[in-house]
């Protein structure tokens, strides 16, 4: 068989996302309208329904995420989008989701916070997103694109993740890369297999006993139990940490960003390369599970890491766990909806040497 | 001696559908919900759909239905139930569903799950228990509760200045153009019981047709609640709740729908 040949088109990162959830055989979509992400809502309104795909526009995220519960209960390939506010609301669904352990993928195009914030991007929304969100012991399996190619990639590639762990799986996306062009090469339509689960509540057969969705576990001994299997399905989980590495190998300094503050550290790194600095960037993909071995092996050559994001310093946390004290990690960040500029990252590269410098000097007799 | 082996020798002639499940419900003495489940189990066996049915039970006194009604069911989030339902059905618009919600859960927490379901003319089933008190968390006052009516929360009985009114939530329903069938109902007579089993059967039956949402409510009573003997407490709600809440149709199809 011959290579199936893929087109390259030019779409907003939104659409291509939509697009590229409708060639995985996506059965519904729940939304509601915010920006910057409505035309997720809008893209799929137009082209779901004749290609097969439920497509509902709810009166609130809250009754969207119950919808996302009630249809991937069902057995339904559900997609469900948002920005950081709407996100927000969607949490006790989120917690009530990871609990039934039902698939479903939860696409998030943040923007600046906290409260109703603003329309610019932002990635203020890590912590929610990889340390649980709602209430109880659950995670999210998060992926974390910083191109359009990736917000298409990354709808098939979290279907499978949701269907093969049972599992929500959040794209953090934001404003940014949901808005922005670029060439893009969709996945082929049916690439993505599906089939309906055994424990879905289609109507009771007379063969099998009845099937039941539920987060409600009232006797404290079931509870544990069913938090034990959550913890083991997050181990599991944690063969999936993946990042990508940039010049890392002979980098005195490592950027560590993910999502759109990647993108702008590789034109960082090219920039201070020119400069003679050995800068390498390493950007995790999955959020969680975090690439915290990765990241471990790049602390055995690299000097310092410097932590970038569009927050008040999150990841940085994650990433201090991994290095675990054995190099310096600093962090800088704009926040609000702010983009940090290449120039001001180099500056804040030059003051890590500076200071550096400064210190070898100190220790000097 | 089970009740099993008690009754043997005997001939029944009133059994249990294989539509409910062995398990001893956990409701209170004289409580609705018990008899209401059955009723709606026994209209599933009867049209033979259980293979077809999809349920969803709220939080609240039946959080648990699962455990008794033997069909698929999905346990929703406080109020959210019929948000599950739409889910399901607008994935599965074949199939029979159902919610089942009491007043705190629909009228209350669910009030705009509850209007937008039946605006949208979703396809399904809602039943809905009214006594006028939150049963599960202990007789706290309801969005239902009575003007005058002792709950935990509502101790000096409900005060319309500082606690606001009753909220009659199935003439509302009614008005919105996606609700086919509103009608309200009891359980504290065998009479009562079957004028209920009629108008679930009847709400399963136009679920086919796809002409919106039936909306079944039920006036029931809070033995625990309202700290009074089931005998007490249904001739209070007689005299009380049903001239809050009075029992009949409220929206009928148009006629010649079958």
């Amino acid at each position: 068989m011959s290579p199936v040949q893929r087109t390259t088109t030019l779409m907003k990162g939104n659409e291509a996302l939509a697009e590229a959830a409708l060639r995985s055989d996506m059965d519904a979509y729940f939304g509601y309208p915010i920006t910057p992400q409505s035309e997720i809502l809008e893209y799929l309104i137009i082209h779901g329904p004749k290609r097969g795909s439920v497509v509902l526009q709810a009166e609130s995220e809250v009754a969207a995420i119950n919808m996302v519960y009630g249809a991937a209960g069902a057995g339904a390939r559900v997609m469900i989008s948002s920005s950081s506010p709407g996100i927000s609301l969607m949490q006790e669904g989120l917690s009530y989701i990871a609990s039934a352990q039902i698939p479903c993928l939860v696409v998030n195009v943040q923007r600046g916070g906290p409260g109703l914030g603003t329309i610019q991007p932002a990635q203020g929304d890590y912590f929610q997103a990889t340390k649980g969100g709602g209430h109880g012991d659950y995670r999210l399996i998060v992926l974390a694109p910083s191109s359009v190619q990736e917000m298409a990639d990354f709808v098939p590639e979290g279907f499978r993740l949701a269907e093969k762990y049972r599992n929500p799986v959040m794209i953090l996306s934001d404003g940014a890369l949901g808005q922005m062009m670029e060439s893009v090469q969709l996945p082929e339509q049916g690439s993505l297999p599906k089939s309906i689960p055994a424990w879905a509540t289609r109507g009771k057969p007379e063969n099998r006993e009845r099937n039941i969705i539920t987060s409600l576990f009232i006797d404290p001994e079931r509870m544990e139990q069913v938090n034990i299997e959550l913890q083991k399905k997050y181990a599991a989980v944690q063969s999936e940490a993946r990042a990508e590495l940039d010049r890392t190998k002979d980098a005195e300094i490592v950027l560590v960003a993910f999502g759109l503050a990647a993108r702008i550290c590789q034109k960082v790194v090219d920039i201070a390369r020119e400069r003679g600095k050995s800068v390498g960037l390493f950007r995790p993909i999955t959020l969680y599970p975090f690439p915290t071995d990765i990241l471990s092996r790049t602390a055995d050559h690299a000097e310092h890491f410097l932590v970038v994001e569009m927050n008040a310093g999150q990841m940085v946390e994650d990433v201090r766990l991994a290095v675990n004290g054995r190099r310096s990690v600093d962090f800088t960040g704009r926040m609000g909806g702010i983009i940090p500029t290449p120039e001001e990252i180099l500056q804040k590269i030059e003051s890590l040497t500076v200071s550096t410098t400064d210190q070898a000097l100190q220790g000097m007799p | 001696m089970t009740p099993k082996e008690r009754i043997n020798g005997y001939q029944l002639v009133y059994h249990r559908p294989d539509t409910l499940t062995d398990n001893p419900t956990h409701y209170c003495p004289g409580c609705s919900h018990g008899v209401v489940h059955r009723v709606m189990m026994e209209v599933v066996k009867e049209m033979g759909i259980q293979d077809r049915t999809v349920g969803v039970a709220p939080v609240g006194c039946a959080v648990f239905a699962y455990n008794y009604m033997n069909v698929d069911m999905q346990e929703a989030a406080h109020g959210r139930a019929t948000a599950v339902a739409t889910g399901i059905k607008r994935v599965l618009p074949d199939r029979y569903v159902f919610t089942y919600q009491g007043d705190g859960d629909l009228a209350a927490i669910g009030t705009s799950e509850t209007i937008h379901t039946v605006n949208r003319g979703e396809n399904i089933l809602i039943v809905f228990i009214n006594n006028g008190v939150y049963g599960m968390t202990g007789g706290q006052m309801a969005p239902t509760t009575l003007l005058g009516m002792k709950t935990t929360t509502s101790p000096m009985g409900r005060d319309v200045v500082t606690m606001g009114h009753p909220l009659d939530i199935t003439p509302l329903i009614a008005q919105l153009p996606g609700a086919l069938f509103v009608t309200r109902h009891s359980v504290h007579t065998p009479a009562a019981v079957r004028k209920l089993k009629k108008a679930l059967r009847l709400a399963f039956e136009y679920q086919p047709l796809n002409k919106g949402t039936c909306f079944v409510e039920v006036v029931s009573n809070c033995p625990s609640g309202w700290k009074m003997t089931p005998r007490e407490a249904n001739a209070w709600m007689e005299k009380n709740m049903f001239t809050a809440y009075p029992p009949g149709d409220v929206k009928l199809p148009p006629p010649g729908l079958n």
